[in-house]
């Protein structure tokens, strides 16, 4: 019961809502579900391909199985499949218990559900029968972009209604929830549409920068900080820190991170005076981002046992390290003294690692460890050793991963400005692709286990419920 | 202001996204919209590069087969095939096509990267890459001789052994001979830089060059010239 037993009573503000028929727990557990299946597909993708750079890719010479291929797959699951499943499904849990409103249509929610997966689906048959676009984080199929961009609209929708229609202040989460409905179709209107259809070379270059970054920034980080801003005061049952850092948080971030795109591409073809432009303004980043990190750390300050007795706060905090890391690492690493040596090399890949899986990954996971019993009504999970694994084994692979990559990306970049002849860094590579495939593996592992965790958690609630069942009304979950 | 609906919505979500948008997009848009963008058609009028007629000669019923005779229309849609199968492979996820003015780049690989170089719709969206887990390509061309990359692509550690790069056999017909793709892909690589005045390039300029490589095509002795294309404004810098 470790994961569970700080936050088994309902924050004030919701206590006093009737919430529990707003939210559509099947839609929300289904959104989630459909997320860590996606999530599976891709960790076994990136780890099909990581064998290739030990020459041990397992299925050569099959076209479909082509190991090019497969990392788009990799990459876009994570995207698309793992981390937008699993933002919708804890978006349905907290938007309509943030506004006591239920989201504007409850069949237009399960058509998003459908055609999401129907979009991920296609996109990833479409990736292996070799349709992708060449737009990074973004080779979707140009016929999937039109439909993903509607459906983004309609989550739009979907969501902003009930904010809108809420009356009262409204808490953090939500600005950051609001920002991101407006910016995810913006964004991927910009970089699928722009920069196939219109503007081409380096130009178009800038713009797909823009949109790899605007990806993580204004997607995927608004989303996760909305949630983090809901999850932690509710399982801390504290409020945050401070207001007024929430704000610079916010209004820092939604300034300058979008201002930021042309650091993908320094030393290219794109002029240099946007190149230091964007390097300032990532510096900048760095200093919101410690605001955000400050206000976090005072909320967990008198509550630090909670690290220890409540694993969604582990998860969460030790995300909020990684993330404190990686945004450190980019204020150098953007610099045009780093990007000298280190641009293409395997450090890149390090980052994003710990951005994706080490940031949002945790941040999501977390919030699917902390919702998953409640949203099938079940007393505790089958095994906490395993959710121990789960969390000890992705921490560690993700630190490993993210430490072996960077000295990679160092050493590759030494070599190459050294003019050794190319496989001469090949070779160098080697033990950190060994150890990078290692530490995969035990991400993938540990994932596993949560997987099994979560099926025997499901079958045990099944079994009891056909025992003694449930009185109506009580879940035995306090929501 | 700050904590309000319209204000996050229209300031944050709107506003600073259309300010990003005309920094970060719209400003070197205008600094490029006027140079033409070169269709692969224009590309190939500008000058056919040999190792498309040498794949002509050496499989000469496969070439008939695929694309017909040697002509600028063939060797446009080779190039657009190529392209496409570049991107579908997601080459470009390890291999760039620029090169930087700095790390020495420019004694490994060739003159550094011009804007204008990309002002064509096979860079559309532009093929910059992210990593290089293979060397960057964009003066690959004439580096290696047609049929280095046809064992290339059929079996890279047959021609480097210690190469990571994936087996693409689907390259190749059942008897051996690049098909269609094969052709397209080897011919889009060997156009890559084929627009400067003068290529190949090799790692010549440093210590490590030509003379220390006599296994590399071309061991050592003075590189071919062609001049095949009208040279751009620009692309000789550095
Ligand atoms: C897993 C990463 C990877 C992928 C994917 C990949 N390559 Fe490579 N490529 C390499 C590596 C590593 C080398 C250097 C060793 C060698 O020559 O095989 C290389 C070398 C090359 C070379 C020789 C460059 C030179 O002159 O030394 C060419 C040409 C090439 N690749 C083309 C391609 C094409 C075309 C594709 C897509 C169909 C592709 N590569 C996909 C990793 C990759």
């Amino acid at each position: 019961m470790t994961a569970l037993n700080v936050s088994m009573s309902p924050p004030a503000s919701s206590a006093v809502r009737p919430v529990d028929g707003l939210v559509d727990r099947k839609l929300a557990l289904w959104h989630l579900v459909a997320s860590l299946v996606f999530l599976g597909v891709a960790l076994l993708a990136g780890f099909s391909f990581s064998l290739q750079f030990l020459q041990k890719y397992p299925f050569p010479g099959i076209e479909l199985l082509s190991p090019g291929r497969w990392r788009l797959v990799h990459t876009n699951g994570v995207a698309y499949g793992f981390l937008a499943n699993a933002f919708l499904g804890c978006l349905y849990w907290a938007v309509p218990r943030l506004t006591g409103q239920p989201v504007y249509s409850r069949a237009l929610s399960w058509f998003i559900f459908w055609a999401w997966q129907a979009i991920v689906g296609v996109t990833a048959v479409g990736l292996i029968l070799g349709h992708a676009q060449a737009l990074e984080w973004g080779e979707t199929p140009t016929y999937v972009d039109p439909v993903a961009f509607l459906g983004l609209i309609l989550v739009a929708v979907n969501f902003l209604t009930p904010i809108f229609r809420a009356k009262g202040p409204m808490y953090v989460t939500l600005w950051y929830f609001i920002a991101a409905f407006v910016w995810t179709p913006l964004v991927y209107a910009m970089g699928n549409f722009l920069a196939q259809y219109l503007v081409g070379g380096a130009a178009g270059g800038a713009i797909g920068g823009l949109f790899i970054h605007d990806l993580v920034g204004l997607f995927v980080t608004p989303l996760g900080w909305g949630l983090m801003y809901y999850f932690v005061p509710i399982i801390l049952k504290k409020p945050m820190w401070s207001h007024g850092l929430s704000l610079v948080g916010f209004w820092g971030l939604a300034f300058f991170y979008p201002l930021t795109g042309i650091h993908h591409f320094l030393y290219s073809p794109i002029p240099l005076f946007l190149q230091h432009g964007a390097v300032i303004t990532t510096i900048a980043i760095e200093f919101v981002v410690t605001t955000v990190i400050i206000n976090f750390f005072g909320t967990l300050a008198g509550r630090g046992d909670a690290l220890r007795t409540s694993l969604p706060i582990r998860w969460f905090y030790t995300g909020m390290v990684f993330y404190f890391t990686t945004c450190l690492q980019c204020s150098f690493q953007t610099t045009l003294t780093f990007q000298r040596l280190i641009h293409f090399t395997d450090w890149v890949v390090g980052h994003a690692h710990l951005v994706m899986f080490g940031v949002f990954g945790f941040w999501l996971l977390g919030s699917i460890l902390y919702l998953f019993p409640r949203l099938i009504g079940a007393k505790a999970y089958y095994s906490d050793a395993l959710n121990s694994w789960h969390y000890w084994l992705s921490a560690l692979g993700t630190l490993i991963m993210f430490t072996d990559l960077l000295v990679a990306g160092v050493v590759q970049g030494n070599l190459w400005r050294n003019l050794a002849p190319w496989e001469e860094s090949l070779i160098a590579s080697m033990p950190f692709w060994l150890i990078r495939s290692v530490s995969g593996t035990m991400i993938i592992v540990g994932n596993f286990m949560f997987f099994w965790n979560l099926y025997k958690t499901w079958q045990m609630t099944v079994a009891s419920r056909q025992t003694q069942p449930a009185m109506p009304g009580t879940s035995p979950m306090p929501a | 202001m700050f904590e309000s609906k319209s204000g996050i919505f229209l300031i944050a979500g709107l506003g600073f996204f259309a300010l990003s948008f005309v920094v970060m997009a719209v400003l070197p848009w205008m600094i490029y919209y006027k140079e033409p963008e070169q269709t692969v058609a224009m590309m190939a009028q500008k000058g056919m590069v040999p190792e498309f007629a040498d794949l002509a000669e050496r499989y000469p019923e496969q070439f008939k087969k695929h694309f017909g005779e040697v002509n600028y229309k063939t060797y446009a849609e080779a190039l657009q095939l190529g392209h496409d199968v570049y991107v579908a492979e997601a080459c470009w996820h390890c291999h760039s096509q620029f090169v930087r003015p700095v790390s020495n780049e420019d004694l490994r690989w060739g003159p550094v990267s011009h804007a204008l170089e990309y002002q064509n719709t096979l860079q559309r969206p532009v093929l910059f890459g992210t990593r290089r887990v293979g060397p960057d390509l964009i003066r690959e061309a004439a580096r290696r001789p047609n049929d280095w990359h046809v064992a290339h692509f059929y079996n890279p550690l047959s021609v480097q052994p210690t190469s990571v790069m994936p087996a693409y056999s689907w390259f190749l017909d059942e008897q051996g001979y690049p098909n269609k793709k094969g052709m397209a892909i080897i011919t889009y690589i060997q156009s890559l830089g084929s627009w400067l005045r003068e290529y190949p390039y090799f790692e010549g300029d440093g210590p490590l060059g030509p003379a220390a490589h006599p296994e590399q095509p071309y061991g050592g002795k003075p590189v071919p010239k062609q001049v095949v294309n009208a040279p751009t404004e620009g692309s000789r810098q550095s």
